[in-house]
């Protein structure tokens, strides 16, 4: 590599620190500042990937996030690896190692290079088309596709970089430190503005920061000399917080943006440990200021993707800013003037530049007298028709237009390039503006979409606004922004500023060819490998909305989001409908503008801090006793408590033994409680129960079963009455946090008038339940002075005692069908009562039991669980609780419903028991019960709602919803398996103690 | 994600907050007097407007207020805030 693409010259790269770095295998090397993108080019390395679909060789195209080629795979550590990183965007850092992706077995060599050959035959919609017939082949064909897409690798492992969230305030938010940016924070923060400035790069500066031509002065200086001064003043300035490589994602609704910094991507891996990686700010801004500047397009023509074929701006770039040189032989390709400030940069850095071809008849600008004054070749009226050089541009061929522009005329002209500057004019980069949900304008005049109506306190400046013209850019900027915040004079009021004015003007949106369009391949999408003549076929074909066209084509649908694409594909449906393009719209612009990384997302939330979870008071004694966790909602109960190996169905058996036969203890801590206090209570309670609270006498507890408005089960629980006005309701554990906020909304929404008030105490008790035979004596060595005789302490009735110091509430209340007490104390308490209830009842072999045997215990009594045995489409009628059904009550939440037409049907779902025809056959949860399994289509009459095997009974019992299931008691049904077909018959859904015997032990 | 200023407590983030569906949709006082048809207005009928919508939403990580907002769904302004019992604002 003996060319000399590195200029010596006052640039933004250290050359005092050389780095190196690895690219498909080969050590390289650039300097602090490059980007990965400008120390490829300083190697000459302008192939770096292959396209999507056609596997054509593409090359670095732009210095920024529009990128759509030189997308490559960073690192090889199976969790560090990032696929899809834009080489302009990167930059370089000490060791760095990349790779090209989608070619195989290179990028110089790829065997998906046929597909181009190929292209007739894969036109837009191809996939669509093809892969669709038959249907059952689609599994073997997508094998093969997955294959051979190629867009980069995910990580394998863990991403064990730390990320982080922060919130961000502020008066006035800019996006973008580009020059009416940076002026714009200096206006706002001499009007005393808290201003936060964000800037995507690590320089603030934007583009004229670099600009070293003479045509355009500020106040007699060079613009770039101003500018310089300006941003030293904007650092030194306390009002003004810069955050620097931070781009902006998403600018939400009512001013509310996210976006993220690199904390660490440009160091080397060796010194990022420990530190932060990315951070992501969630900005609330009163005003944000919108000054993200442009990006260039290119222009359509046959074969406008081979490596060496650049934005001119982009080539501009690389050599004032990196210095780096794109080519020895250059040639420029423009419909504007801009790119006649890249042919004064290459003049100046003594780069040799072929000619320039320009679209247009003429140009009567100062710039381009400039650069015709220098000699330089200019063919006007001309366009590209052909480019040669499968891995480097080598030779373009160009043809003279005719008047219209709608074809070519004359004779071809060869002219020989590496490299080949392009310049289809600028686009403003709306997607912030649009994102907020601001709507567009088309601009005839320049053929852009501009700002135009916004709800939001916002403003677009510069040339993300449609100032294109350094003159318009300030003097604008700061006439806008003194009027968006309300200021009569600014500092920069008097500006002086001198530039160039282009004054021709001329758009073709698909260059004409000397070939038929379908013998050309004028590339739109350069990732996505959409061209031109897609476009057309889609719309032949009868898509008609660019939204369609879009997806159809799979234009714009790239990692970059169409930012090169778009434009150029809405004009040639504009051209090809005979429509305007102000008609036409745009697609959507959706968040993020560039790629989140998932850890970005994420922050802190991963691992134990994913989600919060809550512990009982008790939950230390179940983690030391070998304990398994089962979630219920942000709970962790104990599900069983394997002993010596035991299996969970071992260890259920054993304990739900235990709780029948002498004693078993659980944790009921996680019930929601709800304290009710006021002179209404007891009407409150009679409207949100179905059943009937007017004659509970204080000290006496209830079950209720709660409804909504539509008539379906919601909830249930035991309510006690603990003083004249005064009640504690349980909740199920799930259903806590949405009990409360239904009834404080009938309390404060529907009935204001009642004397109630609601406090949730959920955290504030804590309950061990002591269930079993033996219960009694348990808690009678507790409480010695207790009077547990049924008499005093009958069953659903409640005491207040003291240990000692401590408070207890003792129930007497049962879910198992065994005696039962549960006793509730303040919540730092919880540990030393659970402990005191085991240790009373060593004797009698008390066994502490989980979840798992809980639902066992009630399913063997036929008590539903809301939730599983409910799925909000069961009324207690379904559920055969017709007797919890107040008849005497004129209303409460959801009577009316009972009787909606639904809901008196015959034949609706409900709850029965089901045991197997082996009792030894535990039936799946979920599994569907059928009666004829031959009948086609089968019909589903029901579903297994809860299964177990019981102990007790020695037998599989089930709780199922079976259609018409009351009639149906006694009847033979199917539940047919995977594997198997399992007979079973209706049953009664309660399976032990009919009677209620054991209630009293 | 709005910002909205519940009547009790001032201005704070939406994620403070649930919204509660269509407000001024009273309980009807004697349900039981009502036909299916009336019912079902009541229990099942919103509307899903563009425009001007009044809606109840609730400070739930907050002081637990319900209250009304009058929200345009058409590019989601509050245009107005007020306590549960007030009339709709006319807008």
């Amino acid at each position: 590599m003996s060319k000399n693409l590195r200029i010596n010259n006052k640039h933004f790269v250290d050359e005092t620190r050389k780095l190196s770095f690895t690219f498909n295998g080969k050590k390289l090397y650039g300097y602090k500042g490059d980007t990965l993108a400008s120390a490829l080019l300083s190697n000459d390395i302008h192939l770096v990937g292959r396209s999507f679909k056609y596997h054509r060789p593409r090359g670095i195209m732009t210095s920024g996030s529009e990128e759509p080629n030189a997308i490559l795979q960073i690192g090889n550590d199976d969790a560090l690896t990032e696929p899809n990183v834009r080489a302009t965007e990167i930059e370089l850092y000490d060791g760095l190692i990349c790779n090209s992706q989608n070619c195989w077995p290179s990028v110089k060599f790829d065997i998906g290079g046929i597909n181009n050959f190929l292209s007739p035959l894969l036109p837009a919609g191809f996939y669509y088309k093809t892969f669709m017939w038959p249907a059952s082949f689609w599994e073997k064909y997508e094998f093969f596709i997955r294959k051979s897409a190629g867009l980069g690798k995910s990580p394998t492992k863990q991403d064990p970089d730390m990320y982080d969230h922060r919130y961000l305030h502020c008066d006035i938010l800019i996006v973008g430190g580009g020059v009416s940016g940076l002026m714009a924070a200096q206006i706002a923060s001499d009007d005393n503005k808290k201003v936060l400035l964000l800037e995507d790069k690590e320089l603030l500066g934007g583009s004229l920061i670099y600009d070293d031509s003479d045509i355009s002065k500020i106040d007699n200086q060079k613009s770039s000399e101003w500018l310089k001064k300006l941003i030293d003043n904007i650092k030194k300035n306390k009002n003004i917080t810069i955050k620097t490589r931070t781009s902006l994602a998403a600018y939400h609704n009512y001013n509310f943006l996210l976006a993220r910094q690199n904390l660490t991507d440009h160091l080397s891996v060796n010194d990022r440990n420990n530190k932060i990686r990315q951070r992501l700010y969630k900005i609330r801004a009163k005003k944000v200021i919108i000054s993200t500047g442009a990006i260039e397009r290119p222009q359509v023509f046959h074969n406008n993707d081979r490596p060496g074929i650049m934005l001119a701006s982009a080539v501009k770039k690389y050599i004032d800013y990196y210095g780096v040189r794109c080519g020895l032989e250059n040639i420029i390709f423009t419909n504007n003037d801009s790119a006649y400030e890249t042919a004064l940069s290459l003049h100046k850095s003594g780069t040799k530049l072929n000619a320039i071809i320009d679209i247009r008849d003429n140009s009567s600008s100062e710039i381009v007298k400039q650069v015709k004054n220098l000699g330089i070749q200019i063919y006007w009226n001309h366009t590209v028709v052909d480019t040669k050089g499968y891995k480097r541009i080598n030779k373009v061929t160009i043809m003279k237009l005719n008047d219209k522009g709608n074809d070519v005329i004359g004779k071809k002209i060869d002219l020989n390039c590496d490299c080949l500057a392009i310049s289809g004019g600028w686009t403003p980069m709306v997607h912030l503006f649009t994102q907020s949900g601001g709507k567009l304008r088309f601009d005839n005049k320049d053929n852009i979409f501009v700002p135009d109506k916004t709800n939001l306190d916002q403003l677009s400046i510069g040339s993300a606004k449609g100032d294109f013209e350094l003159d318009d850019v300030l003097k604008n900027s700061i006439k806008d922004t003194k009027k968006f915040l309300n200021i009569e004079n600014s500092n920069f009021d008097k500006i002086d500023v001198k530039c160039s004015k282009e004054k021709e003007k001329k758009n073709i949106w698909l260059l004409p060819s000397d070939r038929p369009l379908s013998k050309t391949k004028p590339f739109l999408d350069y990732q996505n490998d959409s061209t031109a003549k897609d476009i057309k076929l889609a719309l032949r074909e009868g898509f008609k909305s660019i939204e369609h066209v879009k997806r159809y084509t799979t234009t714009g649908m790239g990692t970059d989001q169409g930012k090169l694409a778009n434009m150029h594909a809405l004009g040639i449906v504009a051209d090809t409908t005979n429509t305007n393009m102000g008609d036409l719209g745009t697609t959507t612009f959706r968040p993020p503008y560039t790629p989140l990384t998932f850890g970005t997302i994420v922050g802190r939330n991963v691992g134990q801090f994913f989600d919060i979870f809550r512990k009982t008071p008790m939950h230390e004694w179940h983690v030391d006793n070998n304990a398994k966790f089962e979630n219920v909602g942000q709970w962790k109960r104990a599900w069983y408590y394997p002993k010596d190996g035991e299996t969970m169905h071992d260890a259920v058996q054993r304990e739900s033994k235990a709780a029948r036969e002498s004693s078993g203890i659980l944790d009921a801590s996680t019930l929601g409680k709800i304290d009710i206090q006021g002179t209404d209570a007891n009407e409150f309670l009679n409207r949100v129960y179905t059943n009937a609270w007017s004659k509970l006498q204080i000290g006496k507890c209830r079950y209720g079963l709660m409804l909504n408005e539509d008539g379906m089960v919601y909830d249930d629980g035991v309510t006690t009455r603990l003083g004249e006005n005064h009640y504690l309701m349980t909740t199920t554990t799930g259903g806590a946090a949405n009990v409360m906020s239904k009834l404080e909304d009938y309390l404060q929404t529907e009935w204001p008038e009642l004397d109630v008030f609601l406090t949730s105490v959920t955290d504030h008790y804590a309950t061990a339940s002591v269930c079993g035979p033996n219960a009694k004596k348990i808690i009678n060595k507790i409480f010695k002075d207790l009077d547990l005789s049924d008499e005093s302490f009958p069953h659903m009735s409640f005491k207040e005692v003291k240990l000692g110091e401590i408070n207890c509430r003792v129930m007497r209340i049962s879910f198992t069908g065994e005696l039962s007490y549960e006793i509730n104390v303040e919540a730092s308490y919880g540990k030393y009562i659970w402990e005191k209830c085991i240790e009373a009842g060593k004797e009698f072999n008390i066994t502490p039991y989980g979840t798992e045997t809980m639902h066992l215990l009630r399913a063997e009594k036929g008590f539903i669980i809301v939730g599983q045995d409910t799925d909000g489409t069961m009324t207690p009628v379904d559920l055969q609780m017709d007797w919890i059904i107040s008849k005497k009550k004129y209303d409460f939440i959801g009577k009316r419903s009972l009787y909606r037409s639904d809901t008196v049907r015959e034949d609706r779902k409900q709850l029965v028991g089901l045991l197997t025809d082996d009792p030894n056959e535990i039936l799946e949860e979920g599994a569907q019960i059928v009666k004829d399994e031959n009948k086609k289509p089968v019909d589903m009459l029901g579903h297994v709602t809860s299964s177990y095997f019981s102990p007790t009974l020695k037998k599989s019992i089930a709780l199922a919803v079976l259609k018409e299931g009351k009639q149906l008691k006694g009847q033979k049904l199917l539940v047919p398996m995977i594997d198997k077909t399992i007979k079973v018959t209706v049953s009664d859904t309660i399976f032990l103690d009919k009677e209620n015997e054991r209630i009293n032990g | 994600m709005f910002l909205i200023s519940c009547p009790y407590c001032g201005e704070r983030d939406q994620s403070e907050f649930v919204s509660g569906g269509e407000a001024h949709i009273a309980r009807p006082k004697q349900p039981t007097e009502l036909n299916d048809d009336q019912w079902a207005e009541y229990l099942f009928m919103r509307k899903n407007i563009k425009g001007i919508q009044f809606e109840r939403w609730n400070h739930v990580h907050g002081c637990r207020k319900w209250f009304n907002v009058a929200r345009d769904t058409s590019n989601d302004k509050i245009e107005k805030i007020y306590k549960m019992g007030e009339q709709p604002p006319k807008i």
